[in-house]
């Protein structure tokens, strides 16, 4: 993992005690809000439906058992005992008070975290695999990449007021678990037929009002010039993208309407400049930063046996752990949808237990997935029973990663103000109504998403069933769609017609699920049979 | 009838316009029809709230219910954590707010 050094301290340092600065003048009177309302989001810190609201920046998605320990910490001492991981994997407190802000960014800073840019027209936090290090499939850890273009990214005097928010992603395998391509650029490292290793670059993605998948701009960018090359698709984007209207302002639209091509060429254009400038760190500054993601100290003699003879174990093992690269380890999901749950909340109590649990069995590390799970990258087989267990009795060891009961959904009219409907309660009911038909280990594999609002933090349009809650003259009201994925097999979900009630979209997503059956075909997941039959059938169950 | 909300500035609650002061309790909230501008601009400089503004209301048994489920939502804490509204052992309170 990353450790920072004396100069990523003193940073953070400087910025807590500059926001305690700035919160101090807030509250005697010396900023009004519209001056102070910038800097606090500067600082990752809301004005939300109830309270203020902390997002904290984890990134990539990767934390140890000591930043766990301090997110519990802060949960317990300045919250109200739980706190929120989001699709975007970082982790949001909902309940914080303006005074206490500047001593959690404190308490923050001592273990090497901190809330900046998870706001505002910048950079945000860098996405990645959350399988990386560990992934049999991968080409090479991510992370490093990440990391890279973390500091490349912090506090960029160019680039900190965008037309619009900018989020990266970076991957290193086919398999796309990250939704590289839904995001402003997805950065996939790949191998060349000579075995080099270079960045496919994807820029203009994204969810939101105007969905749009990432199009190949560069199918191979030498890791030496991947910071170059980022600078070039920023430096186009500031210069060319709209600030007259913040909802054409993002990078998908300035892409969509000069053209993948046009864009292309203006990136190539000032790449070639940015080439004969010398922007790319040094490349000792990686290789510094490679090293601190070595690969765990495995176990090379670890046994690959597991026994199964209790059947609620051998179910966990065969939905929640995925292979890893060594022999005799699996990563292991822990899930935060427990039937009837709130997707992505975690107690205070329960983060320590997982932080405990990392530590005892995954080298210390921990994963958040931007499906609002908790990853164990590295657990010995042999282990996985005493996890489970664990987990299990904390309420923690659901079964069902990637089924119908593992919904994304966002905070929504529950708890954030730009929200139009509730998303929360149709995820419980959900989960709720295929628990008790006893059908979600017979549908597979199974993407539902939820959103609140067209802004689509709940990733709607990339469900395989995505459900878009609405504001119909005051009443809440749920559009049902059909057919995303925002996997390597990336697609946009379609409206199948008139939107329901809270009860009519329980029983829709039902029925929808009531025609997969019949029609599937052997191994079909409910997309692959959607994608061969089409619509109809779906829309003549729904509407008659 | 109008009512005047904001958030404390201290803390984030949300806060209801009284008459002569802010409280957390909904109830005790007053129609502001055609003062709330002056009366928000003066407790916003005087910082006892947060950017203030109003929302259509009716009465409902007796109280005032704001006319949109957002309000609602605000007023009461969230539906999922009852247990976290202002009025946890009241189970028949959701459907004040749905």
């Amino acid at each position: 993992m990353y450790k920072y050094d004396q100069y990523d301290q003193a940073m953070v340092d400087a910025r807590v005690e500059e926001f305690r600065d700035q919160a101090r003048r807030r509250l005697e009177g010396k900023l009004t809000e519209d001056q102070f309302k910038p800097l606090r989001l500067m600082n990752g810190l809301y004005l939300q439906l109830h309270a203020y609201m902390l997002r904290v920046a984890i990134p990539y998605g990767t934390l140890d058992s000591r930043q766990m320990h301090a997110l519990a910490d802060i949960a317990d001492k300045y919250d109200r005992g739980y706190g929120h991981f989001t699709t975007r994997q970082n982790i949001q407190y909902n309940w914080i008070r303006l005074e206490d802000a500047a001593d959690i960014l404190a308490d923050l800073a001592k273990v090497e975290m901190h809330a900046i840019q998870t706001s505002g027209n910048c950079i945000r936090n860098i996405s990645s695999d959350h399988f990386a290090g560990a992934a049999a499939d991968e080409v090479v850890d991510p992370r490093p990449y990440a990391e890279l273009l973390r500091q490349w990214s912090s506090f960029h005097p160019e680039f900190s007021y965008l037309p619009r928010k900018f989020k990266i992603a970076v991957i290193a395998s086919e398999k796309d678990r990250a939704a590289m391509r839904l995001h402003d650029i997805g950065i996939n490292i790949v191998k060349n037929d000579a075995g080099e290793l270079g960045a496919a670059f994807y820029v203009g993605g994204g969810m939101g009002r105007t969905p749009m998948i990432a199009p190949c701009i560069n199918p191979f960018v030498p890791l030496d010039q991947l910071v170059t090359y980022c600078e070039a698709c920023l430096r186009v984007y500031n210069r060319c993208g709209r600030r007259d209207n913040k909802y054409k302002a993002r990078i998908k639209i300035l892409v969509h309407e000069l053209g993948a091509e046009e864009y292309t060429r203006q990136v190539e254009e000032e790449f070639a400049h940015l080439l004969e400038q010398g922007v790319e760190p040094p490349h000792d500054e990686l290789m510094r930063i490679i090293r601190m993601f070595e690969a765990p100290n495995t176990d090379q003699t670890a046994p690959n046996d597991i026994d199964r003879s209790d059947p609620d174990f051998a179910l966990w093992v065969d939905r929640n752990t995925v292979a890893h690269k060594a022999s005799g380890y699996v990563s292991a999901v822990i899930s935060l949808k427990p039937v009837g749950g709130i997707p992505g909340d975690a107690t205070a109590k329960q983060m320590h237990l997982m932080a405990d649990l990392a530590k005892e069995y995954s080298f210390d590390e921990l994963r958040v997935m931007h499906t609002q799970n908790i990853v164990l990258p590295h657990v010995r087989k042999a282990d996985l029973h005493a996890l489970w267990t664990a987990l299990d009795q904390a309420g923690l060891g659901s079964p069902n990663l990637d089924t119908v009961e593992d919904i994304i959904a966002c905070p929504g009219l529950d708890y954030c103000s730009l929200a139009n409907a509730r998303s929360i309660p149709i995820a419980q009911r959900i989960s709720e109504r295929f628990a008790e038909t006893g059908k979600t280990g017979t549908l597979g594999e199974l993407k539902l998403k939820i959103s609140g609002c067209i802004n689509a933090c709940g990733h709607h349009h990339a469900g395989h069933i995505g459900i878009l809650g609405v504001d119909r003259k005051g009443v809440e009201n749920y559009q049902l769609l059909l057919g995303g994925s925002e996997a390597e097999d990336v697609s946009l979900a379609k409206i199948t017609g008139p939107g329901f009630d809270e009860n009519g979209i329980v029983n829709a997503v039902e029925t929808v699920t009531t025609v997969y059956e019949r029609e599937r075909q052997d191994g079909e997941r409910f997309v692959d049979t959607y994608r061969r039959i089409g619509m109809n059938p779906f829309k003549e169950a729904l509407y008659g | 009838m109008r009512l005047l909300t904001g958030n404390d500035l201290k803390t984030g609650a949300v806060t209801w316009w009284t008459g002569k002061d802010w409280s957390i309790h909904i109830e005790e909230a007053v129609n502001v029809s055609g003062n709330e501008d002056e009366i928000a601009r003066r407790e916003e400089a005087a910082r006892r709230v947060n950017v203030p503004y109003a929302v259509d209301a009716e009465m409902h048994d007796g109280s005032p219910r704001p006319s949109h489920i957002k309000e609602r939502v605000r007023a009461l804490g969230p539906t999922v954590r009852p247990d976290l509204t202002l009025k946890p052992a009241d189970p028949e309170i959701g459907n004040w707010v749905i």
